[in-house]
């Protein structure tokens, strides 16, 4: 079997286990859904200028939830050495999580995006890039939750703690709410760093909106984290092994 | 004339673990054949873990080599994996899924086509009367059912090594006697078990060879009737008198070295039990006792552990 089906077989492992974990429904769907109808509810916005914002947060949280419980729990409950032991390397265990995630990201992404699309009206003016963007974009974010897991630690909220603090910061200066042109100066360095900016960036273009960055440059940028985040994460993974090993 | 060849399929050349400045293994060496069933014994913390690890490519080991099956286990981890089975220590099922499932996983990750998967785990499941629960989550198996799931993933893919951590620890005398007999069995048929446990009578009745590790080093390694062998001073005479006796008269017998008191019987710790069985048998007859009961009683492995981890206790002690 392939070093592909490998991971699949991980992947399809965390499917069965973590989809319905407490902390992954919480922070990966429950969390993002209030946080929008808190900004979304009382307000007079077109739901066309929404949207992009909306799927972008409902990718970053739900690709990024999975990960981070995995690992924590793995550990907890020593199942973790087993994996270990097997002929898979550490790396295509973290990408068989990471396609958990992934999968989770996009099958949960596609819901709002249809009823923005059948319900509430709002018009794709390229599929392809929408297409582009939540693949990239999921991809990336799953990642992410790779990269939050890396603490060795056996506290599944331990590590929802430290992606939370990332995570809740990022949808503030990232063009979720409020597009990037709008933002003071200061602001617009920030969405530079954030990840979620090109994801926001190419949600706005596919529904033909206007961005401040140009779409080539968000999708290599997607594409520049995803790398970093990865080879960081699995460097990390690796380094933390042993201890995580003996907690 | 038959010539049977012997071959080492675990080879360890002064294999060493740092934990940061904490030496948890000091450069051991040892090597075990094709369907050996070894041993490897020591008192909780003392490495046996550590060393297991390494020899599954958990971990890379800080100095030395681990061969198993030739390959090298810090450079060529995976081609050495395919050919091993793991059972770690507190090791864990997914709980949330069935033992089927469970299985389906181990032959996915072991690279088994779906048939042969399907086809291993259906066979392991009825030997190790698993088959009817197959289905059910392994949440709601018993501690004992759980071990022998794992005993099944770790045998899927019929491996030439078998690595055991403390297989029957917290283990009822049915499940443990299970164990035993499923892994005698596996030894039979020419895979290599290295069996790690702190349970000395577990390795006395069923290892081929023991090795005793202690602080990190190998202490000794033989047949465990060998090693009871180096240790004659610890057999002793086992009597029980009709009426009490001074312990201080039977220590004065010639050749007893101590005697030591348990529950109505006496030990009189000896090299030479016969003669002090005739010299038990002269003072029984010389004070009018009559004597209850006889033996002379080996030393056990338990005996031969305890005193080579004191020794080396003492050694180190000496040392500082």
């Amino acid at each position: 079997m392939s070093a592909l089906g490998k991971c699949w077989a991980v992947a399809k492992k965390d499917i069965r286990i973590y989809y319905f974990k407490g902390p992954v429904l919480i922070f990966g769907l429950l969390f993002p859904t209030f946080l929008f109808l808190a900004f979304a509810m009382g307000r007079n916005l077109a739901p066309h200028t929404l949207v992009p914002g909306l799927i972008g947060m409902a990718v970053f949280f739900t690709a990024s939830a999975v990960t981070p419980a995995v690992l924590p729990f793995e550990t907890r409950t020593r199942t973790l050495e087993r994996l270990v032991a097997a002929p898979v390397t550490l790396p295509m265990i973290i990408a068989g999580d990471i396609l958990a995630a992934f999968v989770f990201g996009i099958s949960l992404s596609l819901v709002p995006i249809l009823i923005s699309v059948a319900i509430v009206g709002v018009s794709v003016y390229h599929p392809l890039l929408l297409a582009v963007a939540l693949i990239l974009s999921a991809l990336c974010f799953a990642v992410l939750g790779a990269l939050f897991s890396t603490p060795p630690t056996d506290n599944p909220s331990s590590i929802m703690t430290i992606s939370n603090l990332v995570r809740l910061p990022l949808i503030f200066f990232s063009g979720v709410f409020l597009p990037i042109d709008q933002m003071p100066q200061w602001g617009q360095w920030l969405a530079a760093i954030s990840p979620l900016t090109y994801t926001t960036e190419l949600f706005r273009r596919s529904f033909g909106q206007g961005t401040h960055f140009p779409v080539p440059l968000c999708i290599c940028a997607l594409a520049a984290f995803t790398l970093a985040f990865w080879f960081l994460s699995t460097h990390l993974h690796q380094r933390n092994l042993s201890r995580r090993l003996w907690l | 004339m038959q010539v049977i060849a012997v071959t080492s399929v675990i080879r360890v050349q002064n294999l060493t673990r740092y934990y940061g400045d904490r030496l948890a293994v000091d450069h051991i060496c040892f090597e075990v054949s094709a369907g050996e069933l070894f041993g490897f014994l020591g008192p909780n913390g003392a490495g046996k873990t550590t060393t297991q690890r390494m020899l599954t490519g958990v971990l890379p080991p800080s100095e030395g080599t681990a061969l198993v099956l030739d390959h090298d286990m810090a450079k060529d981890p995976l081609r050495a994996k395919e050919h091993i089975g793991v059972v770690p220590e507190v090791a864990n099922p997914y709980v949330e899924m069935s033992g089927w499932q469970n299985l389906m996983l181990a032959g996915e990750l072991y690279g088994l086509g779906k048939r042969t998967r399907r086809d291993r785990a259906e066979q392991l499941l009825q030997e190790l009367e698993l088959w009817g629960r197959r289905g059910d989550r392994a949440k709601s198996y018993s501690k004992g059912m759980r071990q022998r799931l794992m005993l099944a993933m770790a045998f899927l893919h019929k491996p030439e090594v078998l690595f055991l951590d403390e297989p029957t620890a917290g283990l009822d005398v049915a499940s443990r006697r299970h164990i035993h007999r499923v892994v005698q069995e596996l030894a039979r048929q020419g895979v290599a078990v290295f069996y790690t446990t702190h349970n000395i009578e577990e390795a006395n009745v069923l290892c081929d060879r023991v090795a005793i590790i202690h602080e990190g080093r190998l202490a000794a390694i033989d047949s465990p009737e060998a090693l009871k062998a180096h240790f004659a001073a610890s057999q002793s005479v086992q009597v029980a008198f009709g009426a009490p006796v001074e312990l201080e008269a039977l220590a004065n017998l010639a050749a007893v070295t101590h005697v030591e008191k348990e529950a109505d019987k006496l030990h009189l710790f000896t090299a030479r039990p016969g003669h002090v069985a005739t010299e038990v048998a002269l003072f029984a007859r010389s004070h009018s006792l009559n004597i209850t009961s006889l033996n002379t009683v080996g030393p056990s492995l338990e005996e031969v552990f305890m005193s080579l981890t004191e020794r080396k206790q003492q050694a180190g002690g000496e040392k500082e």
